[in-house]
């Protein structure tokens, strides 16, 4: 009797934040699924199911592939800069926790991860600024002939490139940071009485037990990596200022066909594409740690 | 013995010239540290000093830290052109909102997730963790035909409910309730004769409390920096968050820097303040996304 109570209590209380997450998510989620399946262009009544269709068209769809390149090496580029840098910048600081300046490089290293998107965007917009930007008149200093930095599709992508990284890092060096602090200490302590010096423990210590944590950061760059918008909306507009122009990325190409486009359900199959690139990377994540903890 | 001593000596003056190449190895790394952790927030630093730069200083190089003329034309200019402080206000409320919400429904779900263990929560667990690996982007286009339904397009309701739960949330009550909170506690004062509600309330709430404070700081700062789905939802100028209209403010044709940076100025001073303020809240909160398996 007095079970059940609780068990009604229980469920009671849940009720809510399931009915909210099937509202909000698990509706969403199988409609863009569905959508992905049929062809909704908004202004049409009916939406007829065309099965793969959608998905046919995208692979032939210059735009898309586009976009699906440009994120790609958005993605892997923030990957290649962060992990490592991440890396070492949280070997050294946890080096120097008992640093005076401890504090400082955390929060310095860490603010770029949470100010605010867009205005930290413009900050970037205008180093990288062709007339005005400081980057120009450095590289001005060593003879460098200045670059349209913003304008170039390829330099465009490097700064897009630079900015997601400068923001990534501090996350990245955070989880270092606690993956560091729960290492065994008398493993470094033995390595330390048989002769082995600081580089050697980091690099034959530190780094084969860290893998989890360079996996689970890896993964979780890649996966903000393919979300990659706002920073592309705000550094590579047009010279008319419309804007993602310079880097199309896959979220804005998504975007445009549903809404400038109105077809809903062509941008559902490329809100599916992106779904199942991060399914993927996640599950490369879960297999590739199983099979640490079997070995 | 002359000997002897020697090698002390000898040995003494080796261990000290160890002791000084290690404290002039960790100076260069604090050096090091201190170059870096200053390069990072040099964009940010250019960009409150050039909110209030004049047009020439803004063009001179090197560029100035601290401007030679201070002026708040720029400032100015920005809030008679821009409805601003009411894109401030209305990221404001949604944040506010959004945290509010998603710590109501955390702190509720993760508790019974936590202590009422069974097949069926292991279940609706898996499902609420399910969800979190699909990216808000892929969902947001059918999300967005449902707020378009209810009618609450261009408002900040409409907003909030893309924004209403947050699995991190479950899964980081769930985690402290149950390394926190023994069941012995729970036990005793259901014995006692306290209700279910009053335990939740009474005793589970207080013990959380440092979960939800880490939660909150994420949850706010989760909402104030979000970009793609308020872009679509509000879609005239008096329902942009703070973020759409800053960008969209800066692709218009004559862009002007200085006010670009005192826009971005007056919305980064504010959030810059709050998380050097919270920072041990949000560390600890971020820190915590690292242990989830």
């Amino acid at each position: 009797m007095l079970k059940r109570k609780r068990w009604l209590f229980a469920i009671f209380a849940i009720l809510p934040t399931l009915a909210i997450y099937l509202w909000v998510r698990i509706i969403p989620i199988e409609e863009v699924l569905r959508l992905s399946l049929h062809k909704w262009d908004l202004l049409s009544k009916n939406k007829p199911f065309i099965g793969f269709a959608n998905f046919e068209e995208l692979f032939h769809d210059q735009l898309f592939i586009t976009s699906l390149i440009n994120t790609t090496i958005i993605a892997f580029g923030v990957l290649v800069i962060t992990i490592p840098l991440a890396l070492f910048l949280a070997a050294l600081i946890h080096h120097r926790t008992r640093s005076r300046f401890a504090g400082f490089y955390e929060t310095s290293i860490f603010i770029p991860h949470v100010v605010s998107l867009v205005p930290a965007a413009m900050a970037w917009k205008w180093i990288f600024d062709a007339r005005l930007g400081p980057l120009n008149a450095f590289l001005g200093i060593f003879g460098v002939h200045p670059q349209s930095w913003l304008f170039d599709p390829v330099l465009s992508i490097i700064c897009v490139i630079v900015l997601c990284s400068w923001q990534a890092l501090g996350y990245a060096v955070l989880i270092y940071l606690v993956g560091f602090k729960n290492l065994p200490v008398s493993l470094f302590e033995a390595a330390k009485l048989d002769g082995a010096s600081g580089p050697q423990s980091f690099w034959f210590l530190s780094i084969p037990l860290l893998k989890p944590i360079t996996l689970y950061v890896s993964v979780v760059t890649l996966v903000s990596g393919f979300n990659v918008y706002a920073q592309a909306f705000v550094l590579a507009s047009d010279a008319q200022g419309a804007p993602g122009r310079q880097v199309r990325v896959l979220v804005l190409d998504m975007l445009e066909n549903s809404f400038r486009n109105y077809r809903i359900g062509y941008a559902s199959s490329e809100a599916v594409v992106l779904l199942v690139i991060v399914l993927v990377l996640t599950l490369i994540q879960f297999t590739l740690l199983r099979e640490r903890g079997r070995a | 013995m002359s000997e002897l001593v020697l090698t002390d000596t000898q040995e003494l003056r080796a261990s000290a010239r160890r002791v000084a190449n290690k404290r002039i190895l960790n100076l260069g790394i604090d050096a090091f540290l201190v170059l870096f952790g200053l390069l990072m927030i040099l964009p940010l630093v250019f960009l409150v000093a050039n909110a209030f730069k004049t047009p020439q200083e803004l063009l001179r190089w090197p560029p100035t830290v601290i401007p030679t003329n201070p002026t708040l034309s720029n400032v100015q200019a920005v809030l008679a052109d821009t409805p601003l402080l009411r894109w401030v206000f209305n990221s404001f409320l949604f944040a506010i909102l959004s945290t509010i919400t998603i710590l109501t429904t955390s702190s509720i779900a993760g508790y019974i997730l936590g202590k009422f263990p069974s097949r069926t929560m292991s279940v609706l667990f898996a499902i609420i963790l399910a969800t979190a690996i699909v990216p808000f982007e892929v969902y947001m286009i059918p999300l967005y035909f449902q707020i378009k339904g209810l009618g609450l397009l261009n408002s900040v309701w409409g907003m909030l409910i893309g924004y209403l739960v947050m699995s991190f949330g479950i899964f980081l009550i769930r985690q402290n309730v149950i390394h926190s909170i023994p069941d012995e506690l729970i036990e005793a004062a259901r014995i006692d004769g306290a209700g279910e509600f009053w335990i939740f309330f009474i005793i589970v709430l207080p013990l959380l409390r440092g979960a939800m404070g880490a939660l909150a700081v994420l949850a706010f700062f989760q909402a104030w920096t979000a970009f793609a789905w308020p872009l679509i939802v509000g879609t005239t100028r008096d329902a942009y968050t703070i973020e759409v209209g800053l960008a969209l403010f800066q692709t218009g044709f004559t862009v002007d820097l200085g006010r670009l940076s005192a826009a971005s100025a007056v919305v980064l001073v504010p959030s810059v303040t709050l998380f050097v303020l919270l920072r041990r809240n949000f560390v600890q909160g971020v820190a915590s996304t690292g242990l989830k398996e």
